[in-house]
């Protein structure tokens, strides 16, 4: 990490990409994120880490709040934001869940929502009722009431467990 | 990629999914503070700490001297120009930037704009506002004595009195609760909450000083509303302001009114000529922008002694805080408040609505509710509930024993609402059944003996949503009509725009439903566009449970001329007479001849290339929709509920509700919002409130003070319906979002109460945080 004055140099691994950024000392991660490698995906929604709208995966396994993280503090770190969970032509199982069970209705809190549960599954890949909510209580959805992204949860359980199974799934 | 189910035929009332998500499932919504323009500035506010002073000096040389802040604005400023104030919905005004003084903590002082967000913000800190305290008033009822001081110099009339508003006969109703078997009276406060959409408020204000044209990237639920209201502030020809509103991350009437930051946008972008964006942080949107609620509610509800109830009587104070800055249609101070009588047969009723000004922030906003519905609704569930016990009868049989009977409708209430349909006692019946309601009350007999708290609530609410009839309904003067405009492509595919913004509701999906229903075409070759001014017909937004009884019967109706025009050219394609065909199967057929038929497809491209001689080419259509009355939703929600003596801990045991929403366009969309704002009512319930202390300090600034459900606290939630449509809308709908929130916070407090009420307890006000309950529990002897 080469610091000038206030300015440092940032090394990330972003999405499966090498990544190397100039940024203020205290940027925060997520304004790092969206504002200068243009990752909207991530969500601001609070000032004290209570909404999770910023969650990324950091180093494959940890949900992290990227509000609440400096830029500078991921230097040589692996991070996933939702850009690289999955794209319209192919979705991650989590992503198609949350689609067919109507988890989402103004998205705002869905990408960080779908991280979270990415790092729950990884944690947990067959989660009860109980455990999901829990696992989830990090991120608010002021939207679903949650009772779909429970549902969402269970179904891209099913499919990460048994990946042959068809994406595509009939409910 | 997986396809959504393409329904055949029918396409209303199909689960279809929603054509909106693949943009959000994968991070590439575009939301306001996603998007950038060159030569963009950053705009900070300055914040008052006071609640009340008078401000002496304000010094922003320290804020200038920083490289890269390039202005700051106060309200001297802005008063220069002819904007240091600006009107309400309410017909009140309010101050743009604080001048001369100010009313609320958190009120906006100054503007910084500078090269980047950081910088705005540190730039804001270096400005330097001298404040002479003035006493503070945080209570309406301290608001209204007569030696209070007054708050509000810049009135005319020399009191905090903001309004006083009556409907009903008031001696007739008097009369008849002198006369009644049983009268009782209940206090009730809907305490002052926030709406809290996960997206804050912001906008990006871009003026053109070449063009002359304002673009407005704005977080807004009503775009065309607020284009007419920026021109008439601002005095920007209407046709020069673009208003553009993205993807929103959620409203709940949050982003219905015009706040301070967007106008101190649009000035800064006016004087320095580059696009300004301002971005609120979450105490930003929790401590400036509009409160909803805070009423202080009294009820005098007269019944017979079996029962039957003849007279309801009902005293309101409203805190509006320092501008009566409520979105409320003009003539509706207190909104549709007068739904207060529910879904019962009252022979007589009176309300009154006085409302005053207090050193907290302005609002009255209907959050999730159409307008006052929500207080409406939970002071008669609530009162009903203490009648009942009053006669030692259970609320179930109460509620049913009063219903507005089924051959009643159109039913005229006492208060002048003309309710469209509802079957209430086969809603409730429904609802009583699939609960197991009988058994749950032995189950709660059993536990009540073995020491358990366990209560059981219903409400049984009635909701007016749709605003409204144009005779009735005006916001600052504009009708509250709504529009649609339908352009059939030659392919056959077509899009959609509607003077609505959702949000989060899903009209992509919902408005391509009700065309592929109407024209017969595939829905998923329908774009439905929303938010734009440039492009969109007028409309008054997405709020009140409003979209689709308006802009969604607008829709249906546009979709009705095309076909007509459709009926003809399918005439001259088939060579027979227009009275021969018949609408069938979603196809033209001639009558009594299925295998001669054209499709909405075939008669689109015909449109284009095949015309009848001296035919108009082309295959849109535009209509705007004038309702002739609101629509009526109803429901009958059931709530049981444990509460542990030691923490005062309630749990949701179940909760169904049972919605009567009329025809329902697609039910997994419907499904969604129910569970949504049974959410936001259980948080209502059970955490919510915006504090402010005796000095004016605003206790509730972030998400750890005003809290949000997780799902962890959330209950699970169980849903039905009746169906009974709207008579007067073209498809029988009657709108939903609301329904939930409105009706699920009584069910919530009557199920405690009824735990509770063994205690003698009758009443409690929200929210019912453990803390609460605890030290009711203590004062009432049980120590565990
Ligand atoms: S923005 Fe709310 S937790 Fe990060
Ligand atoms: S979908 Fe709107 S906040 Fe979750």
């Amino acid at each position: 990490m080469a610091v000038s004055s206030t300015q440092v140099s940032v090394h990330v691994k972003i999405n499966g990409q090498e990544i190397t950024k100039e940024c203020e000392v205290r940027t925060l991660l997520a304004y790092f994120l969206r504002e200068q490698l243009g990752l909207t995906g991530v969500h601001v929604g609070c000032d004290t880490t209570s909404c999770g709208a910023c969650t990324v995966l950091l180093d494959g396994k940890t949900a992290i709040k990227s509000c609440t993280v400096f830029a500078p503090q991921v230097d040589g770190h692996e991070l996933l934001t939702v850009e690289g969970l999955g794209e319209a032509d192919h979705l991650h199982p989590i992503q198609q869940a949350f689609w067919d069970c109507h988890a989402l209705q103004c998205g705002y809190c869905t990408p960080g929502m779908e991280l979270a549960v990415l790092a729950l599954l990884q944690r947990n890949p067959n989660p009860t009722d109980e455990e999901i909510r829990f696992g989830l209580s990090g991120n608010l959805c002021r939207c679903t009431g949650y009772k779909n992204i429970v549902k969402a949860v269970h179904q891209a359980a099913e499919i990460m467990n048994h990946p042959s199974t068809s994406q595509s799934v009939t409910l | 990629m997986a396809i959504a189910e393409e329904p055949t035929g029918h396409v209303m009332g199909h689960a279809m999914k929603r054509k909106e998500d693949p943009r959000f499932i994968t991070g590439q919504g575009r939301y306001l503070d996603d998007i950038v323009l060159p030569r963009m500035l950053y705009m900070a506010i300055v914040h008052s700490p006071y609640a009340h002073a008078r401000i002496k000096s304000i010094d922003a040389s320290a804020a200038l001297q920083l490289p890269g802040v390039h202005l700051v604005l106060t309200g001297a400023d802005l008063d220069q120009m002819g904007l240091g104030w600006m009107p309400t919905m309410a017909g009140d005004r309010e101050m743009t930037l604080a001048v001369g003084k100010v009313l609320y903590q958190y009120q906006e002082v100054a503007v910084v704009l500078a090269e980047s967000r950081a910088l705005a913000e540190d730039a804001a800190q270096l400005v330097e506002v001298e404040y002479e305290p003035l006493p503070v008033i945080v209570d309406p009822f301290e608001s209204m004595k007569p030696d209070a001081p007054v708050l509000r110099e810049d009135r005319e009339q020399k009191d905090n009195h903001v309004f006083h508003w009556e409907v009903g006969d008031r001696t007739a109703t008097e009369q008849l609760l002198r006369s009644c078997d049983v009268v009782v009276r209940q206090k009730v406060r809907f305490q002052r909450i926030h709406p809290a959409p996960l997206e804050p408020c912001g906008c990006i204000a871009d003026f053109n000083k070449a063009t002359g044209r304002l673009t407005l990237y704005m977080t807004s639920q009503a775009p065309h509303a607020h284009r007419t209201v920026f021109s008439m502030v601002t005095g920007i020809p209407e046709q020069n302001i673009h208003i553009i509103s993205p993807d929103v991350g959620g409203g709940f009437g949050n982003k219905v009114p015009i706040y301070p930051g967007y106008v101190a946008a649009i000035v800064a972008s006016l004087k320095l000529g580059r696009p300004v964006k301002w971005v609120e942080t979450r105490t930003e949107n929790l401590t400036e922008t509009a409160f909803a609620r805070d009423y202080h509610m009294e009820a005098e509800l007269g019944a017979t002694k079996d029962g039957v109830v003849q007279a309801l009587k009902v005293k309101t104070i409203a805190d509006h805080g320092a501008f009566d800055a409520a979105a409320d249609p003009s003539k509706f101070p207190a909104g549709l408040f007068s739904i207060c009588t529910g879904s019962y047969d009252f022979p007589n009723a009176f309300a009154e609505v006085d409302a005053f000004y207090t050193n907290k922030t302005p609002g009255g906003i209907a959050y999730r509710c159409s307008f006052r519905v929500t207080e409406a609704s939970y002071l008669i569930e609530r009162t009903m509930d203490v009648l009942a016990d009053e006669l030692g009868m259970d609320p179930a049989e109460l509620r049913l024993k009063n219903f507005v009977p089924p051959e009643k409708f159109p039913y005229h209430s006492a208060l002048g609402w003309t309710y469209d349909s509802g079957r209430y006692a086969e809603t409730l019946k429904k609802a009583l059944e699939r609960f197991d309601y009988t058994k749950r009350r032995q189950e709660q007999d059993e536990r009540r003996r073995k020491g358990e708290l366990v209560g059981i609530g219903l409400s049984t609410f009635t909701e007016v949503v749709g605003a409204g009839p144009s005779q009735t309904f005006d916001i600052m003067g504009i009708k509250m009509f709504d529009s649609a405009e339908i352009r059939v492509h030659p392919t056959g595919s077509a899009i959609v725009r509607a003077g609505t913004r959702h949000q989060g509701q899903g009209h992509e999906t919902t408005w391509a439903q009700i065309v592929g229903e109407e024209l017969g075409l595939d829905p998923q070759n329908i774009l439905v566009e929303e938010g734009d001014t440039d492009t969109a017909p007028y409309g008054l937004g997405t709020y009140a449970s409003r979209s689709t009884p308006t802009a969604g019967a607008a829709i249906a109706m546009a979709a009705r001329r095309i076909r007509e025009k459709a009926q003809k050219i399918a005439a001259y394609l088939l060579e027979v007479s227009e009275e021969d065909l018949e609408w069938r199967d979603q196809k033209f057929q001639v009558r009594g001849v299925p295998s001669k038929a054209v499709t909405m497809q075939e008669i689109a491209f015909a449109a284009y290339t095949n015309l009848p001689e001296g035919m108009e080419p082309g295959l849109e259509a535009t209509y705007y929709y004038d309702p002739p009355n609101l629509t009526f939703p109803n429901g009958a929600y059931l709530c049981q509920v444990s509460i542990d003596k030691g923490t005062g801990e309630v749990k949701v045991e179940k909760f169904l509700a049972v919605d009567d929403c009329g025809n329902v366009i697609n039910p997994m969309i419907v499904e969604g919002q129910i569970h949504g704002g049974l959410t936001e009512g259980f948080a209502i319930a059970f955490m919510q409130e915006i504090v402010y202390d005796e000095d004016g300090n605003h206790l509730a600034t972030n998400f750890s003070d005003y809290l949000v459900p997780t799902a962890w606290e959330a209950p699970d939630w169980e849903t039905d319906r009746t169906v009974t449509p709207s008579p007067h809308h073209p498809i029988g709908a009657k709108g939903v979002g609301e329904s939930p929130n409105v009706g699920s916070p009584a069910a919530f407090v009557n199920a405690v109460i009824d735990a509770l009420s063994p205690l003698g307890i009758r009443h409690i006000d929200m929210p019912l945080t453990r803390e609460k309950i605890w030290r009711a529990l203590r004062e009432h002897g049980i120590e565990e």
